[in-house]
């Protein structure tokens, strides 16, 4: 059926099968890339599927082959953290769209040429049924819960929604059930930057790049600036750049970065070009913009989960203005009127969207707390 | 459950085994881990501090962090065997809305509040001339969360005048129970047992 195979960063799992895609395509010859932490238990049934941001990657706790970063979730996740690595099996496998070793834009198209923009348009779903032929790969049935902050909420509502036999718990970490007006808005902004740029060259920059030449750096980056923004507080830019001046005392009466955080978030855009891939990201934020989990049951969410067992939790972040408490809540009721078990929670913290990266001891105790069931 | 406050022991032994359960206003999660773990009910929760949704969290419940004058409305009618209410109707901003709710989402309900006609909350008012701060009302006027000061009087004629049927009430003097007919003077807690019909 598939076979697994180990390589310098990360395990890969190559699909035998056609991997069906919600846009009516499938894909061919996938590639899933993961990590694993922990041991599987005898019974199969210790496993927790960890599921990855938008610009995210399998490196939950294990260090960035490029940055030499440490995991994006070491806070959280290892021996005797709140998802505790001596207890659960963890898993983290790359979205397929990204970047990171599985398949996406990037990769070779069955002509030998990468796909650039003649890869499907993906959805969360389609990400998801990823996950789950991992899965199927591994030989777990059901997951002790499915995990995720932000687009990895998304992939575990839409688990737990869609495969809902597959997972016994879900824990989702500011999120939302569908993508908002203004969440649209701000990653259209982000991909017409890309597509601005001269060298995106409608997305077949790659064998540019390969002879020395340039890809859509600029746009990407200007795409990262605009979406850190939201991924931060006003308090906290604030708090953390006021209106300080970086490296100078006066005014320029120029376009240098007189102020600190356009030097901050030119280093965020700059930076963020080294480890991303454009069209990646042109893909991933088109399927977190077409998520709406209650698009196909007439708008009733609570449909969406009529076949669940799984127990839920949500946690919401007072400051994150990107996907703020109500649309937690929304999810909260859909999951009462169908009955679940759910729990949910506000956090204060100051850091907005990005507080479930942060730290935020509250967040630990309630992920600790979800997990261990009580015990 | 000989270690729940007095009127939490009430409400548990009255609910039967094996049922549905919301606690609204449910705290640290106290009776709804007495009534799951022993009458194994199935019990959800509401609470309005996230410190105490945590804790609730932390003991394997599912608690959602939520206000009862705006969040009941989501709970879908008679999804519960008994919506209960203990010691929090006085700090809503409507209590007779809330118990409306709590009888469109339970096919029972359980409501607890403290008296402010006992005899103690009288005689301070009587011979102080100042709002009350007792044993069972320890917070100043100005800082207390409880809005809405009702006697056991007050809530028999609200629920009478609602048309609401008292299925049992229980008067509670300390960890003592005190007879019905005197409860409006004596009683420092009252907990009665609604339903509608």
């Amino acid at each position: 059926m598939a076979t697994a195979r180990d390589t310098e960063t990360s395990k890969v799992l190559e699909l035998a099968q056609p991997l069906p895609l919600d846009g009516g395509q499938s894909l061919e010859g996938v590639r899933i890339a993961y990590e694993t932490h922990g041991t599987l238990n005898e019974a199969r049934d210790n496993a927790i599927l960890i599921c990855h941001a938008l610009t995210g990657d399998q490196y939950v706790m294990s260090d960035h082959p490029k940055t030499g970063k440490p995991g994006w979730w070491v806070r959280m996740v290892g021996p005797g953290k709140p998802i505790d690595t001596d207890r659960f099996f963890i898993i983290c496998a790359n979205v397929i769209g990204s970047c990171m070793g599985s398949t996406g834009p990037a990769s070779l198209a069955p002509d030998g040429k990468p796909y650039g923009m003649r890869f499907p348009v993906i959805t969360i779903r389609d990400m998801v049924r990823g996950h789950i032929a991992l899965l199927d790969a591994l030989g777990i049935d059901s997951l002790y819960a499915v995990v995720g902050g932000s687009m990895g909420g998304m992939q575990a509502l839409s688990l737990a929604a869609s495969f809902s036999e597959r997972a016994r718990a879900a824990l989702v970490i500011a999120s939302t059930a569908r993508h908002s007006a203004q969440n649209i808005a701000f990653h259209e902004v982000g991909r017409q930057a890309i597509m601005a740029d001269p060298d995106w060259r409608e997305g077949a920059y790659y064998e540019a790049k390969e002879n020395g030449g340039k890809g859509p750096e600029k746009g990407l980056s200007v795409a990262r600036m605009a979406a850190h923004i939201t991924y931060l507080s006003e308090a906290g830019l604030t708090e953390k750049f006021g209106r300080r001046l970086q490296d100078r005392s006066e005014k320029t009466f120029g376009f240098d970065a007189d102020f600190q955080v356009e030097s901050y978030l030119r280093y965020q855009g700059l930076s963020f070009t080294d480890r991303f891939d454009a069209n990646s990201y042109l893909y991933i934020t088109r399927a977190m913009d077409y998520f709406d989990l209650a698009e196909e049951h007439g708008g009733m969410l609570a449909k969406a989960f009529a076949r669940s067992k799984a127990r839920f939790c949500l946690v919401s972040f007072d400051t994150d203005w990107l996907y703020p408490t109500s649309e937690s809540r929304n999810v909260v009721h859909a999951l009462n009127a169908a009955g679940l078990p759910v729990s949910f929670v506000e956090l204060s913290a100051p850091f907005g969207h990005d507080s479930f990266l942060l730290d935020v001891p509250a967040l630990d105790r309630v992920v600790e707390g979800f997990l261990g069931e009580g015990r | 459950m000989s270690l729940l406050r007095p009127d939490l022991a009430v409400i548990a032994a009255n609910v039967a085994p094996g049922s549905r359960v919301l606690d609204v206003g449910c705290g640290d999660g106290t009776l709804m881990q007495a009534l799951r773990d022993e009458k194994q009910c199935d019990a959800r929760g509401m609470e309005l501090d996230p410190a105490n949704v945590g804790k609730c969290v932390a003991k394997g419940l599912s608690v959602i962090q939520g206000d009862a004058d705006r969040d009941l409305a989501f709970y879908p009618d008679k999804s519960v065997d008994y919506a209960i209410l203990s010691q929090t109707l006085q700090t809503t901003m409507r209590p007779d809305m809330v118990l409306e709710e709590l009888l469109r989402i339970g096919r029972r309900a359980f409501v607890s509040f403290p008296n402010f006609a006992h005899w103690r909350v009288r005689l301070s008012l009587l011979w102080g001339g100042r709002m009350p701060v007792t044993r069972l009302l320890p917070v100043a006027w100005y800082e207390t969360p409880n809005i809405h000061h009702l006697t056991v009087d007050d809530f028999r004629a609200l629920v009478k005048e609602r048309g609401i049927t008292v299925e049992g009430c229980w008067f509670l003097s300390g960890d003592t129970q005190c007879s019905s007919a005197a409860a409006n003077f004596r009683a420092e807690h009252a907990v009665f047992q609604l339903s509608r019909g």
